[in-house]
């Protein structure tokens, strides 16, 4: 009897692309869901726009670069980005500017520099990082997050449709009267303006921990990142990288002077941390690749947050964070190879 | 359980795989009849292959010698069964997945007669080592783990160095492959007697015996054996069931918590590895007189109706086997020689079992894992290398024909184990990738090579024309200053003679 | 405005810094002549062709390093040499000027038709022909480059390339 040539191994493999992605969209949705709780329904809209012009985004690029579309659409890649981009952007953004982060981390940060696994850049990220230069009025338009005590007008899903599609509030009312600051904004204005640490966390909109509705939501994003942890889709190195890194200066800072410096929990709960550290930074096209070099990368990420919170312009630095470690990574993985099995201190490989 | 677990090294990766052979385990080794016809390949071996000394008509018995070793890396064959040489030509092997390879054809004559055994040999111990090893030569042995490199051989090498420990490798943690463990089950003693013949050859008085633990039946029966003898220098050892912690580097580092030095041996840090099968066929050879022409192999997969460990004569074609084995099912679609992570897949059933053949594998098709997708550099293939290589980084460096980096990163240490290939969420062909990698380093450094030749004849060349040059002037300087002496009457002395030269 | 002066001064002064110090730097390497020959005689396939126009690959290594010979005219190194020496130079790769063989060949002497002439040998690069005045001739092929300078000079054409790879 006959048969076909084939290369071992002839087990079935067991992982795919796609299945990782999914997961890793599964482990958002309790924190979606706690999204559109606290923050109205602007985030599906959001989302929505980002995933649309995302996998448009991808689609072109892949026809201009005469590959299969399918193929790179049913990776779910795309849908991540949106999804991330969908987190960081207030839940009141007109479609333009979601459009346009969403366009440019999938075009630009992504397909121009050769298309999944080839992306220096985390696409979500620099799509973030356009829109904040590009639109910075549109990212201070946070709407405080639904709490029973803070006085505040809600929009209904109507009229928070229509501002996304035209950009326009409702008559009657301005910004002003709809947004709030965000946990971080307080804090680094109440700072900046002499008030001590304790006194900004009086304020209305912070909570327990991190800021009302923001704490809610990092811990249902941390929950996820831990059900990815036990699923094995991340490994532990990048978000304790973080963590540490961000923990770590923020606890001797807090400890030097408390009056000044938010302690280590309300860094870690507020603004994008969580997401970050399990989401963000976790993107495997991006980040370090051996085991050393991970805890580096994530722990650099975590420094530059505490970083530009404190003593830079602006209130969250995650974006930029991450960005400036993905150029870091190519250093990192050249200094962090691990130990190969039979090579020692000073011998050459064969 | 008295088999101890203490003081293993770690193994680094790794994956735990289902096992597979339950069903192949649940049966006794059955034992194939002879065929009609035996083929039996002349390079069943690492290094040369073995000459033939037998012609076309001529008749052999069982056992007898019939293609002697060739050259210093090499093993002799031995005729299967008796019967007639009816041809020395090419026939499909499964060495070459299944292309010819030049092969001895043995027509058997249905009576099985074995050659005359000697006068009773000294028994072993007396005898020495050197002398031990040349009548191991003899007998055919290779190493039936697979890697089939002249087992006489190793042991010399292994002579010239250092060593601590005896290891025999009963691991066998490839999934479908069971015929050590049942060797272990039904051959403890002759696995045991081997290790000991080995002690004494290597004159050591460690060895471990390394077993899975998912083996339970073969821990108990190697106890029970080694109870009998109570032989203090033989330990048995449980290792942890990851795959691939049957490979020579890997074992000894489980068992000894030492690395093997890349591009080394494990004589290098004091061991030697030999698997169980190897050590039953010294027993057999030393103490039976029973040269190497039969092997314990196991059918199955589900194109096979039932799992089952045979023991054949080495020349027995797959067909034969399968036939045996109750023929094929419906899902027989892929025919494996080894095991489904590092064994070949072959084009033809025509091929012989030869040596190294531990399991004939028929499979239904591998279901297809898709299009290959590009490296997403999630790191799972580096967290079960395990030889702690980054596979992502040799992906990456092998597509940029980078030698020197794929040098560097350790592409020469790969193991080719295929734990990478089943973890990897964009499905690359990551070993077949490696193996392709590695032949084209190996190129690159012939050529390498053959450039650094030519550059130094060619230097060599230059320097010569220049001597030539040299001497030739000193020559006609002489000449001149002879001819300035003598005066005129010398340089017409010259002049005739080059004349004469001239006309000549 | 002073703190935009200021700046921009630092910067200015930064940037100059930086450039004087990469100038220096550039102006110290490569080292001495020699050894970029050398360095340049390691990337070429010693094939002592001549087909560059330089007689034997060390001079053609001199050439492209003293002289600022093309890097491309070398057709047994092949676009993979062109690349290498491209990159160790600092210079933009070319095509080459003719394609390279395809495989790698041997000359093979009939021995029939040899007449013993010895041109081939003393024309042979790498010394691979072995023989002497009126006797047979032979080509040692683990040491044939194939750089077929032997072919033209045999007056009875018994010179021909075999592909071994």
């Amino acid at each position: 009897m006959e048969f076909k040539h084939n290369e071992a191994p002839y087990l079935a493999p067991r992982a795919q692309v796609s299945s990782i992605m999914q997961q890793v969209l599964l482990a958002l949705i309790p924190a979606a869901l706690a999204h559109i709780w606290f923050f109205g329904p602007g985030f599906i809209f959001n989302l929505l726009i980002a995933a649309t012009f995302c996998a448009a985004g991808e689609a072109a690029m892949m026809k201009i670069r005469r590959r299969d579309v399918r193929t790179a659409l049913s990776d779910y890649s795309a849908l991540v980005t949106a999804a991330l981009l969908a987190f960081a952007l207030p839940s009141l953004t007109p479609w333009w500017v979601t459009a346009t982060g969403a366009l440019f981390g999938v075009v630009v940060a992504k397909h121009l520099y050769g298309g999944l696994g080839f992306n220096i850049f985390n696409p979500a990220m620099a799509g973030y990082v356009v829109i904040l230069v590009a639109f910075p009025m549109h990212l201070n338009l946070w709407i405080a997050p639904r709490m029973g005590d803070i006085d505040y007008q809600y929009l209904t899903i109507i009229e928070s449709l229509r501002y996304t599609l035209t950009g326009n509030l409702p008559e009657l009312l301005n910004f002003d009267a709809v947004s709030r600051a965000t946990p971080l904004d307080a804090m680094q204005s109440g700072l900046n303006n002499a008030r001590t640490v304790d006194e900004v966390l009086t304020l209305p909109i912070m909570g327990d921990f991190g800021g009302r509705g923001w704490e809610w939501i990092a811990n249902l994003i941390a929950l996820g990142g831990i059900w990815l942890l036990i699923k094995k889709i991340i490994r532990w190195q990048i978000p304790v990288g973080v963590a540490i890194g961000l923990m770590f200066p923020a606890t001797i800072m807090y400890m030097i002077e408390p009056g000044s410096n938010p302690g280590p929990g309300f860094h870690l709960f507020s603004g994008a941390s969580m997401l970050c550290a399990f989401f963000i930074a976790t993107d495997p096209v991006s980040a370090a690749t051996s085991p050393k070099g991970r805890i580096i990368y994530g722990a650099g990420i975590g420094l530059l947050i505490y970083a530009i919170r404190t003593w830079g312009s602006y209130a969250d630095g995650v974006a930029f964070s991450v960005l400036i470690m993905n150029m870091a990574v190519p250093a990192i993985d050249y200094m962090t190879q691990p130990h190969i099995v039979g090579h020692n201190e000073g011998s050459e490989p064969s | 359980m008295t088999a101890a677990t203490y003081d293993l090294g770690t193994l680094h990766g790794g994956l735990r795989l289902s096992a597979h052979k339950s069903a192949a385990t649940a049966n006794p080794i059955y034992e194939v009849p002879v065929p009609g016809q035996l083929i039996l390949p002349i390079a069943q071996h690492v290094g040369d292959p073995a000459q033939p000394i037998v012609g076309i008509g001529e008749r052999v018995l069982k056992g007898q010698l019939i293609a002697e070793s060739e050259g210093s890396l090499s093993a002799p064959i031995h005729a299967s069964s008796s019967g007639k040489i009816v041809a020395i030509e090419r026939w499909p092997i499964s060495r070459r997945n299944g292309d010819p390879g030049p092969c001895i054809v043995l027509e058997t004559d249905g009576e099985d007669r074995p050659i005359e055994r000697w006068e009773e040999a000294p028994p072993y111990d007396t005898l020495a080592p050197d002398v031990l090893l040349q009548m191991i030569l003899q007998g055919g042995i290779v190493g039936l783990g697979g890697a089939v490199f002249p087992t006489a051989q190793k042991l010399m090498q292994a002579n010239t160095c250092e060593l601590e420990y005896l290891i025999l490798n009963g691991v066998e943690c490839e999934p479908y492959i069971s015929c050590d463990d049942v060797l272990m089950r039904e051959h403890a003693a002759e696995v045991v007697g081997g290790a000991q013949i080995l002690l004494h050859a290597l004159g050591l008085d460690i060895c471990y015996i390394a077993v899975e633990s998912d083996k339970p039946e073969a821990l108990h029966k190697l106890t029970d054996v080694l109870n009998e003898i109570s032989d203090e220098r033989i330990v048995l050892k449980q290792v942890p069931s990851i795959y691939p912690s049957g490979g020579e580097d890997q074992l000894v580092q489980l068992v000894t918590n030492r690395e093997v030095p890349s591009g080394g041996l494990p004589t290098d840090i004091g061991c030697l590895v030999q698997n169980v099968a190897t050590a039953a066929a010294i027993y057999d050879w030393i103490e039976k007189h029973e040269p190497l022409i039969s092997r314990i192999t196991t059918i199955t997969g589900d194109g096979i109706p039932m799992a089952m460990n045979v023991r054949a004569r080495v020349g027995t074609t797959v067909a034969d086997v399968v036939n045996f084995a109750g023929g094929y099912t419906e899902s027989a679609k892929q025919l494996i020689i080894g095991g489904p992570m590092t064994g070949r897949s072959v084009t033809t059933d025509r091929v012989p079992l030869v040596k190294a053949t531990n399991c004939v594998l028929v499979m239904s098709e591998t279901p297809s894992p898709g299009p290959e997708m590009p490296c997403i550099r999630c790191g799972d293939c580096a967290a079960v290398c395990p030889v702690q290589l980054l596979p992502q980084q040799l992906f990456w460096y092998a597509c940029a024909d980078d030698e020197k980096n794929m040098r560097s990163y350790g592409l020469t240490d790969c193991i080719e184990c295929g734990c990478c290939d089943l973890v990897c969420p964009s499905h690359i062909p990551l070993t077949a990738d490696f193996r392709k990698a590695k032949g084209r380093i190996r190129e690159q450094a012939d050529e390498k090579a053959r450039a650094e030749r030519a550059r130094r004849r060619f230097e060599a060349r230059n320097e010569r024309l220049e001597r030539d040059e040299q001497e030739r002037k000193e020559e006609l300087d002489q000449q001149k200053a002879a001819a300035k002496k003598g005066g005129a009457a010398a340089i017409a002395e010259i002049l005739k003679r080059k004349k004469k030269q001239d006309e000549d | 405005m002073t703190a935009i002066s200021i700046a921009v001064l630092t910067l200015a002064a930064i940037a100059l810094i930086a450039g004087l110090a990469l100038s220096f730097a550039s102006g110290r390497l490569p080292a001495s002549d020699d050894n970029l020959v050398d360095q340049v005689n390691e990337l070429l396939p010693q094939t002592q062709c001549a087909q560059c126009g330089y007689p034997g690959c060390r001079p053609y290594a001199k050439a492209i390093a003293t002289e600022g010979a093309a890097i491309n005219l070398c057709p047994p190194g092949g676009d993979d040499t062109v690349s290498r020496l491209a990159e160790l130079l600092g210079r933009e790769p070319m095509p080459l000027v003719e394609a390279a063989p395809v495989g790698r060949s041997v000359a093979v002497i009939d021995e029939a038709l040899c007449i013993g002439c010895t041109h081939c040998r003393n024309a042979c690069p790498v010394d691979a022909i072995v023989g002497a005045h009126q006797l047979m001739h032979t080509i040692i092929s683990s040491e044939c480059t194939g750089c077929e300078l032997c072919i033209a000079p045999c007056p009875v054409d018994c010179i021909s390339l075999r592909r071994v790879a």
